[in-house]
């Protein structure tokens, strides 16, 4: 049942430490590297450095001879026979007949020490015969580029569609060219994003042991161990249950780590090497090579608005390539483009295309960014062309509870309308602009997403409790968890500890993807403490010989629910715990399965920046984060994702991008070159928490991670337009290209 | 390669440890000495991560030999408390959840640290610019920064 009714909590809305602080603060917490065990090797990576590239030989004898080095593996020691995306990811893992990137892995080695397997590594000699490549989206739809994976498309592509394009997609609603002609202002532009990485700061980083009886161990850095456990089962042809994945402190995601890269190599070289641990790290500059980037997109968008605003018809014309598998996530893209808006006619189209580049994975709200990028670009200009306030035009086709979604469904109780009016009521709008300075303003979307979920927890002898949740806890979930069990049982927040898991102590869980943790995890954490204290109130009953539904539970206690049920002292979680052993045994609860009742987050963003007429650079001057939570179980961590986000946003507006030379070779794959925003390059981040609560969760919550990174992509876009009077159609704008713009216009 | 003996002073502790002359100090402290705190987040000295202190001086400890540590004096994370008695940067970070993943956090503690011992009331753009080395992909670093200046108020007496 949703807990709407109640205004105040009495821990959920506070802001305790979080339980991991004190070891993240003291070097203690263990992330992926820091893990070693008895007997270990190390393991080190042979690359593809071609673009595309057919292997025509690889000598291993070299390396193999090497005092210390226990074992090689090539595609050859991986079983044969896979289809669809376990083909996928097993090629992915390591080439087979060729290399479909630069980075892409073609064998690996162990050691006994990372220099040794380096050293080793290099001794591998690999002959390849160069094939074109292609890298550009607009370059690989081209009927005459190279066909990468004759065959991968799936049946949504029509007959005759060219060679790389591996799945189309088309939907809407409504008649688009009627909306059309109903438009005192129709305006058609064409946009485009680069890839960027997530850009975690931990690279990838596992221990894998497998023996020859196909049992296995892994310890490794991810947000989802159950699907690293399948995805190395089905890889390397193994019993999933037989392989135990613990999951370490995690050091950042975004997605990124919610697939695999190179975990099967380190089990692969384990049950080579006679079952020795094998400890695999990746370098950064192979975690930009050969890790998932996200998706790059050329986008075309066409809207009608009518001279008050009201947007008559829009369409959307997308194209991605998420490198050479299919996946590039071009459906979210489309689902999330138009979703503030309330549209009667709209029609969606999309391409995913393959190109030569790493296989893409999630990166936060994976698709909607870019769709964002193109989308709130031209509402933003067809409302100044019109004279029309942005944040108005946004206000009146702002879609609400009960209306269709641009993408289908019809929204629940959604808080767009109200973060809208919280932007709009902010300080930061009324702050005066100078001199090359401008404001602009965009909204967000993400549909938040609920998944397999199991939950245990239990009650200790002393009335504490523990919860063991299966998604990895990356920005303050455990703390989040914890205020909400604590506040269910009526016990301190520190009373309760929650364990992130490993795969054999509970069910099946989705990784934390999605923005999904303290919603699905959260939830069915609420769920199974409802049983336990069902049970305790079971077991006072039954020590005071009345009905059990005539107990309730109050603050930490059961008592007898209303005069009628009899007179007795409350007893404590305490007292009913200490003696859990001779009223029935163990006191605990589970949940599992796919909880129910997801609510969208809808965000607004304003920025302030100042161009430089002589450089072209962009400054953030001020930003603003208006976001709903629908309820916000731990505010400073919701901040947190509100102000990481924008901040990967502005990163990906500004300055990141892949950079690929005319061979093909990524061409920045360090972080000097890779530039993530900085601490100087930024001001401090405003947020506000718009709680429009979630009837499906049993606190309101909605989910928070994703949206923040959508809307400062066009933000940024349409306060640079405010400022110069340029529209920039293609990211990320950095100093160069807005100068060249500004000396295209005469002004630079 | 023959492995050249090291003997140096880490977090107030004498150790002796046995380094191939192509490792960093980084992969000594971690590999060798058992001292996980400080992270590797690129080995090219552009994240901070990795940051100590050598003989006072902050460093990237990836881009330090671990033979470089001969006769010197090495500060890392886990030499932040004293005991149990956090510094007052660890816990402000932890109050100011200033945190999320939690990798950056070593590199960026014992990068402040040093800042506020050379200015103990440093203001927030001498903050972003010292921390410039340190990268942080969750917070956006403003709590981070705020977190530094609670922690330097703390310091020099002042009621936060
Ligand atoms: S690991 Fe040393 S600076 Fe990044
Ligand atoms: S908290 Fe994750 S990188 Fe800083």
């Amino acid at each position: 049942m949703a807990k709407d009714e109640f205004t105040e909590f009495k821990l959920v809305g506070t802001r305790p430490d979080r339980p991991d602080g004190l070891d993240k603060v003291t070097g203690r917490a263990r992330y992926g590297a820091d893990m070693s065990m008895p007997g270990m090797l190390w393991a080190a990576v042979v690359r593809s450095p071609h673009a595309h590239a057919r292997i025509l030989r690889i000598d291993t004898s070299k390396a193999e001879a090497l005092e210390g080095v226990k074992a090689v593996v090539t595609r050859a020691d991986f079983p044969e026979g896979l289809t669809g995306e376990e083909w996928n990811l097993q090629e992915n893992t390591i080439a087979g007949d060729k290399a479909l990137y630069d980075g892409h892995a073609v064998a690996a080695v162990a050691a006994t020490s990372a220099l040794l397997a380096q050293d080793a590594a290099r001794l591998i000699e690999v002959d390849y015969e160069v094939l074109p490549h292609v890298i550009d989206v607009d370059d690989a739809i081209k009927p005459d580029a190279p066909a990468i994976r004759p065959g991968a498309a799936d049946a949504t592509v029509p007959e005759g569609m060219p060679a790389n394009v591996v799945r189309y997609i088309d939907f809407g609603h409504g008649d688009v060219d009627a909306g059309f002609a109903e438009a005192d202002l129709v305006m058609e532009r064409s946009y485009k994003t680069e890839a960027t990485h997530q850009g975690y700061i931990e690279p990838h980083a596992c221990v894998g042991q497998l023996g020859a009886d196909g049992k296995g161990e892994m310890w490794v850095c991810t947000q989802g161990q159950w699907y690293i456990r399948k995805m190395c089962a089905d890889v390397l042809g193994l019993e999933t249950a037989q392989l135990r994945v613990t999951p370490s402190e995690i050091g950042g995601g975004f997605g990124g780590k919610t697939t695999i890269f190179m975990e099967p190599l380190s089990l692969a070289l384990s049950r080579k090497a006679g079952g020795r641990p094998v400890k695999l790290v990746m370098t950064r500059s192979e975690v930009l090579r050969a890790t998932g980037p996200t998706a790059s997109a050329s986008m075309d968008v066409k809207i009608g608005m009518t001279k008050d605003g009201t947007i008559t018809a829009a369409r959307a014309e997308f194209r991605m390539q998420g490198g050479a598998f299919p996946g590039a996530p071009v459906d979210m893209a489309l689902y999330c483009a138009f979703a503030p808006y309330k549209l009667k006619n709209v029609h969606h189209i999309g391409y995913d295309v393959l190109a030569n580049r790493p296989k893409c994975a999630a990166y936060r709200a994976p698709g909607s960014p870019m769709g964002a990028f193109a989308v709130e670009s031209l509402v933003d200009e067809m409302s100044r062309e019109l004279g029309l306030d942005p944040l108005d035009v946004r206000l009146t086709n702002g879609v609400r509870e009960g209306d269709r979604a641009s993408y289908g469904p019809t929204f629940g109780s959604i808080g767009l309308i109200e973060t809208l009016e919280a932007t709009k009521a902010h300080p930061n709008l009324l702050v005066p602009l100078g001199p090359n300075q401008g404001r602009g303003i965009a909204a967000g979307y993400w549909f938040n997403h609920s998944g397999e979920t199991s939950v245990s927890m239990a009650i200790s002898e002393d009335g504490s409790a523990q919860v063991s949740v299966g998604t990895p806890d990356i920005g303050g979930s455990r703390a989040s968890i914890a205020l909400m069990v604590a506040e269910t049982l009526g016990i301190p927040y520190e009373d309760v500890r929650v364990n992130v898991v490993e795969t054999g102590s509970l069910g099946v869980n989705e990784p934390t993807h999605g923005s999904r943790a303290t919603f699905a995890s959260g939830k069915a954490a609420v769920v199974a403490t409802g049983q336990a204290i069902k049970e305790m109130c079971r077991r006072a009953a039954a020590e005071w010989g009345i009905d059990e539904d005539a107990v309730e539970w109050v603050n930490g206690a059961a008592q007898p629910a209303g005069p009628n049920a009899g007179k007795f002292p409350p007893l404590t979680i305490r007292e009913i715990a200490g003696k859990m052993g001779e009223t029935g045994g163990p006191i605990s609860g589970h949940h599992e399965g796919l909880p129910e009742g997801v609510g969208a987050s809808f965000g607004c963003h304003v920025v302030d920046v100042e161009v430089d007429p002589e450089t072209g650079h962009t400054t953030i001057l001020r930003y603003l984060v208006v976001q709903d939570a629908g309820r916000a179980i731990h505010p400073s961590y919701v901040e947190g994702q509100y102000q990481g986000g924008a901040v990967q946003g502005i990163g990906w507006a500004l300055n990141e991008e892949y950079i690929y030379g005319e061979d093909g070779r990524l061409q920045n794959a360090i972080f000097l070159d890779y530039r993530v925003p900085v601490a100087s390059d930024l001001p401090m981040i405003d947020t506000v928490i718009v709680e429009v609560p979630n009837p499906g969760h049993p606190f309101g919550v909605r989910g928070v991670g994703e949206t923040g990174i959508t809307p400062p992509l066009p933000a940024i876009a349409n306060a640079i337009q405010d400022a110069t009077g340029l529209r920039m159609t293609h990211l990320p704008m950095t100093p160069p290209k807005v100068l060249a713009a500004l000396k295209a216009a005469g002004r630079g | 390669m023959s492995k050249i003996h090291v003997t140096t002073t880490v977090n107030g502790d004498q150790v002796e440890f046995l380094a191939d002359p192509r490792e960093s100090l980084l992969d000594c402290l971690r590999d060798r000495l058992g001292l996980t705190g400080s992270k590797e987040g690129c080995g090219t000295g552009d994240c901070g991560a990795c940051s100590v202190r050598l003989d006072g001086t902050l460093v990237c400890s990836c881009l330090v030999l671990g033979v470089e540590a001969e006769g010197k004096t090495v500060e890392t994370i886990e030499g932040m408390a004293n005991g149990n008695e956090l510094h007052p940067l660890q816990r402000k970070f932890v109050e100011h959840a200033a945190l999320q993943c939690g990798f950056c956090t070593p590199g960026i503690l014992v990068a402040a640290k040093a800042l506020l011992e050379q200015n103990d009331n440093p203001t927030e753009t001498e903050i972003r610019y010292w921390l410039a080395g340190n990268l942080c992909r969750c917070t956006g670093y403003d709590k981070i920064v705020r977190a530094v200046m609670d922690a330097a108020a703390e310091l020099r007496g002042e009621a936060a």
